[in-house]
C-alpha cells in the first residue's frame, strides 16, 4: 500500500488518478465489458486439456493487468461473476468472520431501488474494478470518468459519503484516500451526481 | 339446491346420455350450503334431460369432494383435476394449499379464480441463478400483486412460504391487516423488506406460530431499524412455535426476546442472529428446554464475563434437542458444551463455523444419529474421514468453501469424497465444493451410495480436469447417472465435453434439476440432455458453448419445464424469436448487459406462462414477441 502511495505523490500526475475503463498506460478508450465473466470469450471446440488449461490461466492473466498495474501488489485471481456459485449472503458472512482479513463492508444503494446490498472494498485493488463491479451489479453502466464534468452524459453515476458525511463522485480523490474515507456508496442518477466533485 | 344454469356444449356432449353425466352437471360453487347426506330433491328445469333424476349425481359430487379432500400430493390433484369437468371443479374446491412454483407462469387473478378455499399459500419467485448476481438487481418477482389478490380471495389464509420474492415492508403489513387467522410465515431468499415490516407482522398477528426467515437479505439503514421482537405482544402466552431470524443482521432487544420466549410454552424451534451472544444464548435455554430445533447465535463472548455459565447443563436440560445451527462466530472453546446433545442430533449445521479437522472430531465422534451435516472444508479430508467413520445414518452433506477463490489445491478432496461414499452408504443429498477431483471418486461415490437422489459436485477450478489423469471428468458424472437410479437433481463441474451430456441424456431418466457451468463443446451437449430427459423441468446453463441449433431442438419438451436459464452461451435473437413463434405459450426474456451486441444473447430467461408476458419488466429486459 505504501508503495502506491508514494507513487501518487511523487508523479504528482493527474493522470494517475483519471479513471479508465481501458489497461492502463493504453492511450485509446478500449471498451472492456462491463461483465467480469472474463472467461466468456473462451469458447472452445475441443478439449484439448492442457491447451485449455493454458487458455485459462491466460485469460485469467489477462484481466489481472487491467487491474493491477498501478500496484505492485501480486496479482490475485480475477472474480469470475457469481462463481463458485455460492450465495452472496453466505460469502459476506464467511469474509467477516476472518480474524486476519477484516473486510471493509460498505452499503451500497441505488437511486430507484428498494434495497441495499453490502460490498467488501477490499476485494477491489482499483476504481476500475470496483466500478465495473458496480456496473454490473446494477446492471447500468458510468461512462467515462473526467476530472471536470465527471461521470457526463452517463444516466448513472457512482457516488460515496466520505467520513465528514459529504457525498463525492467516486474517482475524485486517489484511490488509498477514497478506501479510507468511503462510507457508503450510493449509484445516483446523473442529475442527481452533477452537483458534486471536489473541483 | 343445484342452480339453473345453461348447459355448456363441450366435447362431453358425445357421451352416452343412459348414465348420470357428471360432465354436465354445473356445481354451485357455494356448495357449503350443499346437502351433504347425498340426498337432494330434484330441481324444476334441472340441466338432466335424458336421465331425470338427479340424485346419482348429486351423490357422486359429494363422495367425490369427500374423497379428494383426502388428496394431499400436488401431483394427485393435478391428475385428478384433469379426468373431466366435475372432477376438475371438484378438486379445486377441495385443494387447500396452492403452489405456484413460478409467480410469472400465472397471474394472481387466474389462481384465485380457480381455488377458492386455499389456506395456504407457496410463490416462489426469482430462478436460483439469481442468487449469484446473475440477475439485475431490479428484475422483478414482486409480491404485491400477489398479496393484494390473495388477501382479497383468501381471508381466512393461514400460511404463507415465499421463496426468491421481492417482499416489501409494505407487503409485510397487508399480510398483517387481511389474514385474521394468520399463522405461518416462511421467507426463503427473499429481499426488500426490513424490520418495519416484522415488526408489523409481529404485533398485529396473534395467531402466529411460525415466523422463519431463512437466508433472507434484511438490511435496513441504520436510522430505519425498528425494534420488532418488542412489538409481539407484551402480555399473555404466545402460540409461538418457531421462531427463526438468524439472517436479520441488525441487534435485536435481548430483553423482549427473552420475555418472548418465557411467554412461548410451545416454542419449539428457535434460530437466533449473530447478535446473542452465549452467555445470552445460555439465558435463553434455561427458559426453553423444551426446544427441538436451536440455532446458537454467535456461540462467542462479548466481553468477558467473570463467571462462564455452566454451558454443557444447559444444553443437557434441552433433551429434545435434535437440530443445532448457528455457531456464526464460534469459539472452539465453547464446543464441549454440546457434547450432551450429540447423540440425539440428527442435523448439526456447521457452514459457518470455521472449525479444523480436531475441532469436529471432537464433536462427530458422538454424532451417531446425525442424517444431515452442513459444514465448511476447514474440517478438510480429515474430518470428513471421521464422518465417514461415525455418521452410518448420514443422508444429507453439505460442504461450502471457506475460501471462494480458484486455487491449485484445497482442503478438501478426491479424499474425502471417497471417505465418505465408504462411511456413509445411505447417502441420498450431497453438495460437495473443492478444487480437485477425480473421476475415480466420484464413480466410488456412485457405486457406494445407489440411493444418490441429489448430486451437486462443484469443482471452483473451471474448466479442471480430472487431478490424476487430465482427462475429463465425463466419466464421473457418467457413472452417477448410469448408477444411481433415483438421480432427480444435478449440477456437474470441471472438464467436460459432450461426452459427459450423451450420458446424462441416456442414463438421466428421472432428472429433474440440472446445473451447468463452464462445460460441453457443441451443440450437441445439449441437444442430448433435451432430447433425452423427459422429467426435465429445471434447466440452467451458464458460460457453456450451446447455441441455436441446440436451442431449438428443444421445441418438443419447452412446455412441459418450469423454466431453461442460459446465460453467456452462443444464443442469438434470432433464435429466440424463432421458439417465441413457435411456442406462443413461453415467456422469454432476453436480458443484455452490452449494447453493442445486439445479435448476441447474454441471458436467457425462459418459461411457460398462461398469462403471457409480464408487464413490471424493467429496462434491460426485453421480452420476445
Amino acid at each position: 500500500m505504501e508503495n502506491s502511495m508514494g507513487r501518487h505523490e511523487t508523479e504528482m500526475n493527474f493522470k494517475a488518478t483519471e479513471l479508465r475503463l481501458g489497461l492502463p498506460g493504453v492511450d485509446e478508450m478500449e471498451k472492456v465489458p462491463s461483465n467480469y465473466s472474463v472467461l466468456r470469450s473462451n469458447k472452445r471446440s475441443s478439449p484439448e486439456t492442457s491447451e485449455v488449461e493454458s487458455i485459462n490461466k491466460t485469460n485469467l492473466n489477462t484481466s489481472n493487468t487491467i487491474c493491477h498495474d498501478q500496484d505492485n501488489a501480486p496479482p490475485s485471481k480475477a472474480q469470475v461473476v457469481g462463481w463458485p456459485p455460492i450465495r452472496s449472503y453466505r460469502k459476506n458472512s464467511l469474509q467477516q468472520k476472518k480474524g486476519e482479513e477484516v473486510g471493509m463492508y460498505v452499503k451500497v444503494s441505488m437511486a430507484g431501488a428498494p434495497y441495499l446490498r453490502k460490498i467488501d472494498l477490499k476485494v477491489y485493488k482499483s476504481y476500475s474494478e470496483l466500478l465495473k463491479a458496480l456496473e454490473n451489479m446494477f446492471k447500468c453502466t458510468f461512462g467515462e470518468y473526467s476530472e471536470r464534468e465527471g461521470y457526463n452524459g452517463s444516466e448513472f453515476a457512482p457516488t460515496y459519503e466520505d467520513k465528514d458525511g459529504d457525498w463525492m463522485l467516486v474517482g475524485d480523490v486517489p484511490w488509498e484516500m477514497f478506501m479510507s474515507s468511503c462510507k457508503r456508496l450510493r449509484v445516483m442518477k446523473g442529475s442527481e451526481a452533477k452537483g458534486l466533485g471536489c473541483f | 339446491m343445484r342452480e339453473n344454469h345453461p348447459q355448456k356444449t363441450t366435447e362431453d356432449d358425445n357421451r352416452s346420455s343412459s348414465i348420470p353425466d357428471l360432465a354436465r352437471a354445473e356445481i354451485a360453487e357455494s356448495s357449503t350450503s350443499k346437502n351433504r347426506t347425498g340426498l337432494s330433491e330434484p330441481v324444476p328445469g334441472s340441466n338432466q334431460t335424458e336421465n331425470p333424476s338427479p340424485f346419482p349425481d348429486q351423490v357422486l359430487e359429494n363422495v367425490l369432494e369427500n374423497v379428494l379432500h383426502f388428496l394431499s400430493s400436488r401431483k394427485d390433484r393435478n391428475a385428478a383435476s384433469l379426468v373431466c369437468r366435475s372432477w376438475y371443479r371438484a378438486e379445486a374446491l377441495t385443494r387447500s394449499d396452492l403452489f405456484i412454483g413460478n409467480c410469472y407462469a400465472v397471474s394472481p387473478r387466474r389462481a384465485t379464480n380457480r381455488f377458492s378455499r386455499i389456506k395456504s399459500v407457496t410463490v416462489k419467485g426469482k430462478p436460483r441463478f439469481a442468487d449469484f448476481d446473475l440477475m439485475p438487481v431490479d428484475w422483478g418477482a414482486h409480491f404485491t400483486p400477489w398479496v393484494s389478490s390473495l388477501a382479497q380471495a383468501y381471508p381466512w389464509l393461514e400460511k404463507l412460504h415465499l421463496k426468491r420474492m421481492t417482499v416489501t415492508d409494505d407487503n409485510l403489513a397487508v399480510i398483517a391487516d387481511s389474514f385474521a387467522g394468520f399463522r405461518e410465515l416462511l421467507l426463503v431468499c427473499c429481499e426488500g423488506f426490513g424490520t418495519p415490516g416484522l415488526a408489523a407482522i409481529a404485533a398485529k398477528c396473534r395467531l402466529l406460530r411460525v415466523l422463519e426467515l431463512v437466508e433472507s437479505v434484511i438490511e435496513v439503514e441504520d436510522d430505519e431499524e425498528v425494534d420488532w421482537v418488542s412489538c409481539f405482544p407484551n402480555e399473555g402466552q404466545t402460540h409461538l412455535e418457531s421462531l427463526a431470524f438468524d439472517c436479520v443482521e441488525c441487534p435485536v432487544n435481548f430483553e423482549a426476546l427473552e420475555g418472548l420466549v418465557a411467554r412461548s410454552p410451545c416454542l419449539k424451534k428457535l434460530r437466533l442472529n449473530r447478535s446473542v451472544s452465549m452467555a445470552q444464548l445460555h439465558r435463553l435455554m434455561l427458559r426453553a428446554p423444551q426446544l427441538t430445533h436451536l440455532g446458537t447465535g454467535s456461540f462467542s463472548a462479548n466481553e468477558n464475563v467473570d463467571q462462564e455459565p455452566d454451558y454443557a447443563s444447559a444444553f443437557a436440560a434441552c433433551r429434545s434437542l435434535v437440530c443445532l445451527s448457528g455457531f456464526r462466530e464460534i469459539w472452539p472453546d465453547y464446543l464441549p458444551a454440546i457434547y450432551p446433545v450429540c447423540a440425539n442430533l440428527t442435523s448439526l449445521n456447521f457452514s459457518y463455523a470455521d472449525v479444523n479437522a480436531e475441532q469436529l472430531k471432537s464433536v462427530i465422534c458422538h454424532c451417531h444419529n446425525l442424517q444431515i451435516l452442513w459444514v465448511l472444508d476447514s474440517v478438510c479430508d480429515d474430518g470428513l474421514q471421521a464422518v465417514a467413520a461415525t455418521c452410518k445414518d448420514l443422508r444429507e452433506l453439505r460442504v461450502f468453501p471457506v475460501d471462494a477463490r480458484e486455487e491449485t489445491e484445497g482442503p478438501v478432496s478426491e479424499v474425502g469424497l471417497v471417505a465418505i461414499s465408504q462411511g456413509c452408504r445411505k447417502l441420498e443429498s450431497i453438495l460437495f465444493f473443492c478444487q480437485t477431483m477425480t473421476n475415480a471418486a466420484v464413480i466410488a461415490m456412485s457405486k457406494n451410495c445407489p440411493d444418490l437422489v441429489v448430486f451437486r459436485l462443484c469443482i471452483i477450478g473451471v474448466y479442471r480436469p480430472d487431478a490424476v489423469t487430465q482427462e475429463p471428468m465425463d466419466e464421473g458424472f457418467g457413472a452417477i447417472v448410469m448408477n444411481c437410479k433415483k438421480l432427480t437433481r444435478l449440477a456437474v463441474s470441471g472438464l467436460l465435453t459432450d461426452r459427459a451430456f450423451e450420458y446424462i441424456g441416456r442414463y438421466g431418466k428421472l432428472i429433474r434439476t440440472l446445473s451447468v457451468a463452464f462445460a460441453g463443446d457443441t451443440d450437441l451437449g445439449l441437444k442430448y440432455v433435451l432430447e433425452g430427459c423427459p422429467n426435465l423441468k429445471k434447466l440452467e446453463i451458464r458460460d457453456s458453448p450451446f447455441g441455436d441449433g441446440a436451442l431449438l431442438s428443444g421445441l418438443h419438451h419447452y412446455y412441459n419445464m418450469r423454466f431453461l436459464w442460459m446465460s453467456s452461451c452462443k444464443l442469438t435473437r434470432q433464435a429466440c424469436q424463432e421458439v417465441a413463434r413457435a411456442l406462443p405459450g413461453l415467456v422469454l426474456e432476453v436480458i443484455n448487459n452490452n449494447e453493442d451486441a445486439v445479435n448476441d444473447i447474454e441471458i436467457l430467461y425462459m418459461y411457460r406462462s398462461l398469462d403471457g408476458p409480464r408487464d413490471d419488466a424493467p429496462e434491460n429486459v426485453t421480452i420476445m414477441q
